[in-house]
């Protein structure tokens, strides 16, 4: 297949999808089908992406010009290859887990819902694939409002104040930072293009290096660094899919994807690393990283501590960033995936205790274990994932964070990644903990009552991907070990 | 015969509406009004079209009125800058009087109908008139055409709320000063140059230096087209104008009334008076751009409490004419570049949400915002073109409003103007909340019990979808508006002196 075309296919497939979608609307199930049917061809022609660029082929797509000079532009490279892998990849499981939920809960609007996540879906991969800071933008805008209408998707005042303060969040951080540091970008340079290397290198004074990268680092909202990460927990009011997929995969990914794209191929490594420009993101992304942890700590609410432990293991991704070196980079993409992994499973969980039990609180949780064995061993497996306990995918993740870290001579971040790491521990394992060995509170129901097998299924899936992340690691590290760190010779000739 | 119509376009573009204006006061009754009056906005739109395309190439056209060579005789003068602004008056004017027909129907008492739409011509006969012409006391005549037709049309709204006459009434007083003004400010010039065509007062003026004359007369012209374009803090009259005129003529005055007087301060600073002396450019640097920038934001947080949508968006038309200003007070190209390409993307994007109003007021009988609860429900594609045209009005990429912006902000970066870039970003986070405040009651809220309306007609539902989908497009491909903007400001800039101080 032309690998131009491939690209092509694979952004406009769930775009696509979306009238289809909503002239299905009077026949749910084959509305559902096709809401899966959708998902998982996005997969297999994003993996069709993947086969042509492990193949050598190198494919872009122009679409037009928005302005002169700023174009929206599509290319493929081994982060966007990444991300969009897990976006497309996720999906499919989160479809099947979406109809279930839905239904089990009994929700309404059900086809407004589904047209907005492929949506949201359709934004993730067009960031995933840009080839200029412009085009990111401007997906990274639509994912944002293509979400807010799943943030509200239950219409109650909490709903709407919540999903107020997600919008307002992520977009005025995107307005005042983000815009004024691509423009300023722009003016500097006279490119967006991501290139290796950087495009900042020899033509923006050192001196400005750390005010630009602020711009950017509090600019991307979707990073959750603090103090822009309220929008995070606020969105917990959506529904369990809403939060499994987006606030653990799609949007936060999108996120730190976004800063890595920057610290990569806008700013480059070395010149990051030389103008010194990211030392004071290292100590920021360390205090987002420990104080949501502790926040995490005192939240009896489940989706809630969830919801700082994302905080807390995003600012990971930015400490890997921040560290400005080959390894700080692959650690924070491995973090990326892993996270992402565990995450939504664990949300999934979340999810399936809610429709299940209908608790939401930790405290109520006691003793749930022997009523829901599997949800709970998943969670269990997921949360060693996060914590970074082998032979959990997450291992990895820490390890080359911790080599990052190390390379950097950074030895207070070395203290402070183990720290993080002991935190999610203590936020995390007691819930299963509690759930299984704690005796449950007022009637003993020593029947098995598991979630319906449409949640239950994609769980056991993601818990099962944890685990067969750290058999896989070493493919993925030698896959992102093909970012280019450093200038193409053709790109420095002029 | 062909290619002598073509020379004759420039006055045809006046004629046409003059000309019709009186027709339709006298036959244009049973609807036969609305009929001329629409057809007659097409053709001086097709006009304006072939105008602009002819002088893309940055070509200028001259055309002397009566065969009288100018400085004597009246000249009309259209280059690409006022090309622009006649597209996007006389395109609004078609688009409005579309809409008109069905809103204008249900607000204005039918025994007045030809009258109004004799009006609505003659206003925009005004309008286009003040862009066209090459001479400053024709512009002022123009001007008052405009203004005088204005003040009738907005006391149109009478039907509704009696108050739309008070609200006249302020406008006719507010804008007679400012019409004044101007005037005084023109004999001054008469008598330093003696002459009254613009580029030959330009001439004059080159090199005259400084006279406190000259100075005299530059405050004068500028406090009086400051009143009519709603400048702050000369802005009072326009809420209430805004709010009680008929919702066609909402829509219609705030995409072309302002927008034309911000034309006409265009060319008046730049190509007469040219940046001569560093007066001109003080009084740009110390006391527009506060003010400006003082603009934006109070006019946002009084729309962010507004009660009633209509004043809403009028307080919002304040703000936005706030942009307007800052990026003329940057005096650079990318300044006047963003100046211009606001004027076209602020105009389809608040005559889309006034039009919305209007439907609302149509179907609902009310513009007051906690009464619209819940009418997405009712009225989705109506609801949906607020939201996009809104969204627009913040500056979400993919809509005509980011690219403004854009232009903007990177204007204020070039000149290393820090504040005043990031002034411009966080007022967006005013207007995202004035608009989501409504869309939020729209779409969130629960209708009140028992209310159900219906969705607006397709006569007022087509014109406001042209001017989103007119928004949106040009925020996806904004190569013409740009070219003509970019066009536009080298325009005005070669015509001044600001490189060769």
């Amino acid at each position: 297949m032309n690998p131009d075309f491939a690209l092509y296919l694979a952004l406009f497939a769930p775009l696509a999808a979306l009238p289809l979608i909503a002239a299905l609307a009077p026949w749910p199930n084959v509305r559902d089908a096709a809401h899966i049917g959708t998902a998982a061809l996005t997969f297999a022609l994003t993996l069709n992406l993947l086969h042509l660029m492990l193949g050598g082929a190198s494919p872009s797509l122009l679409l037009f010009e928005i302005m002169p000079g700023l174009p929206l532009a599509f290319s493929l490279e081994p982060l966007g290859m990444t991300y969009a892998l897990l976006a497309s990849g996720l999906w499919v499981v989160i479809a099947i887990y979406a109809v279930g939920y839905m239904r089990a809960n009994d929700e309404a609007h059900r086809t407004r819902f589904t047209i907005f996540f492929a949506l949201a879906i359709a934004a993730s991969l067009g960031i995933a694939f840009s080839a200029n800071l412009f085009s990111l933008f401007v997906f990274y805008e639509v994912l944002t409002l293509s979400t807010y209408p799943l943030v509200a998707h239950k219409g109650t005042p909490e709903a709407r104040a919540g999903a107020r303060t997600y919008l307002a969040m992520l977009l005025g951080t995107s307005i005042v930072f983000f815009l004024p540091a691509i423009v300023w970008t722009w003016t500097l340079t006279g490119t967006l293009a991501f290139q290796p290397g950087g495009i900042l290198g020899g033509r923006v004074d050192p001196a400005f290096a750390p005010f630009l990268l602020a711009l950017f680092a509090f600019g991307i909202g979707k990073a959750a660094l603090m103090p822009f990460h309220r929008w995070l927990p606020s969105a917990m009011v959506a529904p369990a899919p809403v939060s499994a997929l987006l606030h653990a995969v799609a949007v936060v990914k999108g996120g730190v994807f976004a800063l890595l794209k920057v610290a990569v191929y806008v700013f480059g490594v070395d010149y990051l690393s030389s103008s010194g420009a990211s030392v004071w993101l290292c100590w920021v992304a360390a205090a987002s990283l420990l104080i949501s942890a502790f926040i995490a700590l005192s939240k009896d609410d489940l989706k809630e501590r969830l919801a700082y432990s994302t905080v807390s293991q995003l600012a990971y991704v930015t400490l890997g960033v921040a560290l400005a070196n080959q390894m700080g980079i692959v650690g924070g993409a491995m973090q990326m995936v892993m996270h992402a992994m565990a995450k939504i499973t664990l949300f999934m969980c979340a999810g399936a205790i809610y429709v299940t039990a209908h608790k939401t609180r930790v405290s109520e949780m006691r003793g749930l274990g022997r009523q829901m064995p599997f949800t709970f061993a998943a969670f269990l497996i997921a949360s060693l994932s996060i914590v970074g306990l082998p032979p959990m995918g997450g291992a990895w993740a820490k390890w080359f964070l911790l080599m990052g870290a190390a390379d950097a001579h950074q030895m207070t971040m070395i203290a402070v990644l183990a720290v993080g790491s002991l935190l999610s521990l203590a936020y995390l394992v007691p819930v299963t903990a509690s759930a299984f060995f704690a005796p449950a509170r007022g009637e003993p129901s020593a029947a098995m009552k598991e979630a319906p097998l449409m949640l239950l299924l994609p769980i056991c899936l993601t818990a099962l991907g944890c685990i067969a992340l750290f058999a896989f690691a070493h493919d993925i590290y030698v896959f992102l070990l093909h970012i280019d760190f450093l200038p193409l010779p053709e790109a420095v000739a002029p | 015969m062909l290619q002598a119509l073509l020379h004759q376009l420039p006055v045809l573009q006046i004629v046409l509406p003059l000309v019709a204006a009186p027709i339709v006061a006298a036959f244009g009754g049973n609807g036969r009004g609305w009929m001329i009056a629409f057809a007659t906005s097409l053709i001086a739109f097709a006009v304006a079209a072939t105008l602009f395309a002819e002088v893309l190439d940055g070509s200028v056209i001259s055309y002397h009125l009566g065969g009288w060579a100018p400085p004597i005789g009246i000249e009309y003068r259209v280059d690409i800058l006022n090309a622009f602004v006649l597209v996007i008056v006389s395109g609004v004017s078609a688009i409005c009087l579309l809409y008109a027909r069905a809103s204008i129907a249900a607000e204005v008492e039918e025994k007045n109908h030809a009258f109004f739409y004799a009006t609505f011509l003659l206003c925009m006969t005004g309008l286009l008139g003040v862009t066209i012409t090459g001479d400053a006391f024709n512009l002022f005549v123009f001007l008052e055409i405009s203004s005088l037709s204005g003040y009738a049309l907005i006391s149109a709204g009478a039907k509704r709320d009696r108050r739309a006459l008070t609200a006249a009434y302020n406008y006719l007083v507010m804008g007679t000063i400012g019409a004044t003004f101007f005037v005084i400010g023109l004999g001054l010039l008469y008598m330093l140059t003696g002459t009254l065509n613009m580029a030959d007062l330009a001439a004059r003026l080159t090199g005259y230096g400084d006279s406190r004359t000259l100075r005299m007369g530059f405050a004068f012209i500028f406090v009086g087209i400051a009143l009519k374009l709603a400048m702050f803090p000369l802005h009072l009259w326009l809420p209430n104008a805004y709010t009680f005129a008929p919702s066609a003529v909402s829509s219609f005055l705030s995409a072309t009334a302002t927008k034309v007087a911000v034309y006409a301060l265009l060319r008046i600073l730049f190509t007469v008076f040219g940046f001569d002396s560093a007066f001109e450019a003080n009084v740009l640097r110390l006391i527009v751009l506060p003010l400006a920038i003082v603009a934006i934001f109070v006019a946002s947080f009084v729309a962010i409490f507004a009660e009633d949508l209509k004043r809403m968006l009028a307080w919002s038309s304040i703000a936005q004419i706030g942009y307007m200003l800052i990026g003329i007070a940057l005096l650079s190209h990318e300044g006047l570049m963003a100046t211009v390409i606001h004027l076209f993307n602020h105009a389809v994007a608040k005559a889309a949400l006034f039009m919305v109003a209007g439907a609302f007021m149509l179907r609902a009988g009310t513009t007051s915002i906690p009464d619209l609860r819940g009418i997405a429900r009712d009225m989705p594609w109506t609801s949906a073109a607020f939201v996009l045209a809104g969204l627009s009005l913040v500056g979400v990429p993919l809509t005509v409003g980011f690219i403004s912006k854009w232009y903007l902000v990177q204007a204020a970066l070039t000149q290393n103007l820090w504040p005043v870039a990031l002034l411009v970003v966080l007022s967006s986070l005013l207007t995202l909340t004035y608009v989501w405040r409504i869309t939020e009651t729209i779409y969130m809220r629960e209708a009140p019990a028992g209310v159900r309306r219906s969705e607006a007609p397709l006569s007022m539902l087509i014109p406001t979808w042209i001017f989103t989908g007119l928004s949106l497009y040009f925020g996806i491909d904004a190569g013409l508006t740009s070219m003509a903007a970019s066009r536009a400001a080298n325009a005005l800039l070669g015509a001044s002196n600001l490189f060769w101080q």
